[in-house]
């Protein structure tokens, strides 16, 4: 009697708290990926990202006073689960998803539909559909940064310079050595395009997810006797292409990845056969950033920490989870200038925020992430809105930036996104936006 | 007591021949139809039909496909994701070429095609058996993909290789809501196992059984070998091929190679053996057990987790998931390894004499 009078009294005392307190919180989904052969991403850019919500919830109290919740879910970088993961979480918290990170080319595509149809934002930074970057066709996609195709010109802009010019360029030989999945082709067009503008000759060499058997590969790219070996790999794909080059004695300042291999877990495991490596980035590593220092101030001092492994905190992948965190909170602080400040944003809200996002180098000061990411300018026609991209060599212990910010080459890509946009939108029967009339 | 035969009495060909003779079991089959159709649809919300109830549909349906062959004909096969594979495939082809067919012709078609493909490997099964087929089936698996993955018509020269499925479209129903794509994943299922229960129960059902319990000995007895071992692999390629359709159209909404990988032909294998080779019903627990599984594992640990209050690691917790499930598979085959649909059978048996045991 006693007691469940007891227990009445506790449940009745926290139903007000229980109720305010959910009011006021921003629901955003961490589906990403803790188990298989792609683990040291999904486990890296999850765990920054909610370190970044930890310490903003520490030290702000949330995105004005609207803390941030999320849930993990395991989506083992398969489709199916990812869609699984994606209709589990999209209804949670009090306006549902706030948007979606799919954390995988694959799942972007299948949330495409799902996602418009829910009006949930599928954000995908650093990968996902390329075309998508035409919002006219694709309201609810948001393949930010920097898409693939972008990335790509500033590669060919890189090997360019490395040459001498870009008129150096003439009869040089690349090979394109792919993850043979919907990422790994996605570049092999642009590629084409480039070749035939700049008289380069490119070959494109497949590798069979997951990546750890390239013997064939390297023979093939011995007998093609290349300048340059773009490296378009994934998971463990990488650190076994560095080590089949070193067999045939490739030298690995002539590798260019893309940012998916180039992260501390992917050279490590080479050891010494990854040093003088090179790579794509879209944002920086190491933990001496002023936002990092905030984490670590805010979070792991309190041992509160995502990260069982504190020396991953600094991380490329770590950083790419806080970098993906900022331009989530932001959009959603952008909402709320919209639509009521202290307010939890639904995803179409949350889908203006993001289209209307502007990041200059002012508030990246503001954040602590000067230096740490670009600017970032999102538009209703150009739902990329960076396109920059900057190149690390790896030394053997470190990341060491040897670039600046090199732009990509718009009238490259821009044309072939609109194109392939309008494809779909004719196969689909969607009738672009007029961005004109949007406000 | 509830579930007894006496006083049922069988006095026609018709009756001793229905699909169900037993009373108890007619009812309780149109009762879970009827629970399917309309019940479910009522009450389930987009998470449940959406991503539970509408993938373990399908996979039943490929893992009863697999089971025809694997199952009924005793051909085994890894080639179940490829047929799968050309279903999708063949299926947006079609929609996107003759949008003018209709998307059920365009579905049996799809079907058809995997069939074909479905003879065309299983040739090798007249002259080899067990692991060595198995193997042999291995070759299209790869040849498939890599035919989807080089030859640019398949999907319509998309650069990433991955297409969106077209919308499902049946004389103006738009088949765009959870519930809807459940309704129509429902019909096309219960169809479909109802022609394999009773395709099963026919003259070509015994003559796979005989093939399967000895081939030597059923073309003694004049079972034509090649037509009947062809035969059963152009059937259940039929099914995963629509199977293949449906996973595309009505669940994934993309059509993509690597969805159809070596990894999900063994998945379904899997399926038939957990749920129970050579068994309608066991398709379709197989499934449940491989698809839903691991997903209540993964809801109940964070239930679990809040519960207990204090934050476990989710790596090791995704770990554990894995661990628990291959653990579950080895106690099941141990228990029984004519798997689920047998347990199945033994409760059903016992039923009968509750209470009152010899």
């Amino acid at each position: 009697m006693n007691r469940t009078a007891l227990l009445a009294g506790v449940a009745l005392a926290t139903i007000p708290f229980y109720v305010s307190a959910q009011a006021k919180e921003q629901f955003v989904p961490v589906n990403f990926y803790w188990v298989g052969p792609y683990a040291p991403g999904g486990s890296g850019i999850g765990g920054g990202m909610i370190d970044y919500f930890k310490m903003l919830n520490a030290r702000d109290g949330g995105i004005n006073g609207v803390k941030v919740t999320w849930e993990k879910c395991e989506t083992e970088y398969r489709n199916d689960r990812g869609v699984e993961c994606y209709e589990r979480s999209k209804k949670k918290g009090p306006t549902g998803a706030t948007l979606v990170h799919p954390a995988s080319t694959g799942i972007t595509y299948s949330l495409i539909d799902k996602g418009t149809a829910d009006r949930i934002p599928i954000v995908s930074i650093g990968y996902g559909r390329t075309d998508a970057s035409d919002g006219r066709v694709f309201p609810y996609v948001f393949p930010l940064m920097t898409n693939y195709w972008s990335q790509n010109t500033a590669k060919i802009k890189f090997i360019g310079q490395r040459e001498g010019g870009m008129d150096k360029l003439k009869g040089k030989r690349i090979a394109h050595l792919y993850h043979d999945s919907a990422y790994g082709k996605e570049t092999i067009p642009i590629l084409d395009l480039q070749a035939k503008k700049y008289g380069f000759e490119v070959t494109h060499i497949a590798v069979p997810h997951p990546g750890n058997e390239q013997q064939s590969q390297w023979l093939q790219v011995r007998q093609f006797k290349p300048d340059w070996v773009i490296l378009r790999g994934w998971g463990v794909m990488n650190p076994t292409a560095l080590k089949a080059a070193a067999k045939i004695g490739f030298p690995r300042t002539k590798i260019l990845g893309v940012w998916w291999a180039g992260a501390e877990e992917d050279v490590i495991p080479a050891g010494e056969a990854a040093k003088g490596y090179i790579t794509a980035g879209f944002n920086l590593s190491g933990a001496n950033h002023v936002v990092i220092h905030e984490i670590q101030k805010h979070v792991y001092a309190k041992g509160q920490g995502e990260m069982e492994d504190k020396s991953r905190v600094g991380s490329i992948y770590y950083n790419r989870g806080v970098q993906w965190a900022i331009v989530t909170t932001e959009a959603v602080r952008k909402a709320q200038e919209r639509y009521g400040k202290g307010k939890p944003m639904t995803g179409e809200q949350v889908r203006w925020g993001l289209e209307n996002l502007a990041i200059d180098e002012k508030r990246l000061k503001e954040l602590g992430a000067s230096g740490f990411m670009q600017p970032l300018k999102v538009s209703c026609l150009d739902h990329e809105g960076g396109g920059a991209v900057k190149f690390q060599q790896w030394d053997g212990k470190q990341w060491k930036v040897i670039s600046d910010w090199i732009p990509s080459d718009q009238s490259i890509v821009r044309p072939m996104i609109e194109a392939s946009a309008a494809q779909y939108a004719k196969e689909k029967g969607i009738t672009p936006r007029d961005c004109s009339k949007e406000n | 007591m509830l579930y007894r035969e006496a006083g049922q009495f069988k006095s026609t060909y018709a009756q001793d021949q229905q699909i169900f003779p037993i009373r108890q079991d007619r009812v309780a089959v149109s009762l879970l139809l009827v629970v399917a159709f309309v019940v479910v649809p009522l009450i389930g919300d987009q998470y449940w039909l959406g991503a539970l109830i509408t993938p373990f549909l399908i996979f039943a349906l490929a893992a009863l496909g697999l089971n025809i062959l694997t199952g009924y004909a005793g051909q085994l096969s890894l080639g179940t994701a490829a047929f799968m594979a050309v279903g999708a495939f063949m299926a947006y082809n079609f929609v996107l070429r003759m949008p003018w067919l209709g998307i059920i012709p365009s579905f049996t078609l799809a079907g058809l095609c995997a069939a074909a493909v479905g003879i065309v490997f299983g040739l090798p099964s007249l002259r080899i058996k067990g692991f060595y087929l198995a193997v042999a089936t291995l070759a299209c698996q790869f040849f498939v993909l890599w035919m989807l993955q080089r030859v640019g018509w398949f999907t319509n020269n998309s650069t990433s290789g991955v297409v969106t499925a077209q919308q499902i479209t049946i004389f103006g129903v738009v088949f765009d809501t959870p519930a809807r794509k459940y309704l129509f994943t429902l019909t096309v299922v219960a169809v479909m196992a109802l022609l394999a229960k009773n395709l099963m129960r026919s003259e070509t059902g015994r003559a796979f059984m005989a093939v399967r319990d000895m081939d030597v000995a059923a073309s003694v007895i004049g079972i034509p070998m090649m037509k009947t071992k062809l035969l059963a692999f152009a059937i259940s390629s039929f099914y995963c091929g629509v199977a293949g359709a449906l996973h595309a159209f009505c669940y994934l909404g993309t059509v993509e190679p690597e969805a159809y990988s070596l990894d999900l032909s063994f998945r379904i294998l899997f399926m038939v053996i957990i749920g129970g080779v050579g068994s309608i019903l066991g398709a379709f627990l197989g499934s449940a057990f491989i698809t839903l599984f691991p997903i209540f594992l993964s809801v109940a640990s964070a239930w679990m987790s809040h519960a207990v209050g204090f934050e476990i690691s989710h790596a090791t917790v995704s770990n554990l998931e894995l661990i628990i499930f291959g653990g579950l598979i080895i106690f099941f085959l141990i228990v029984e390894p004519s798997g689920l649909a047998r347990l199945w059978q033994i409760a059903k048996e016992k039923l009968r004499l509750w209470p009152f045991p010899h």
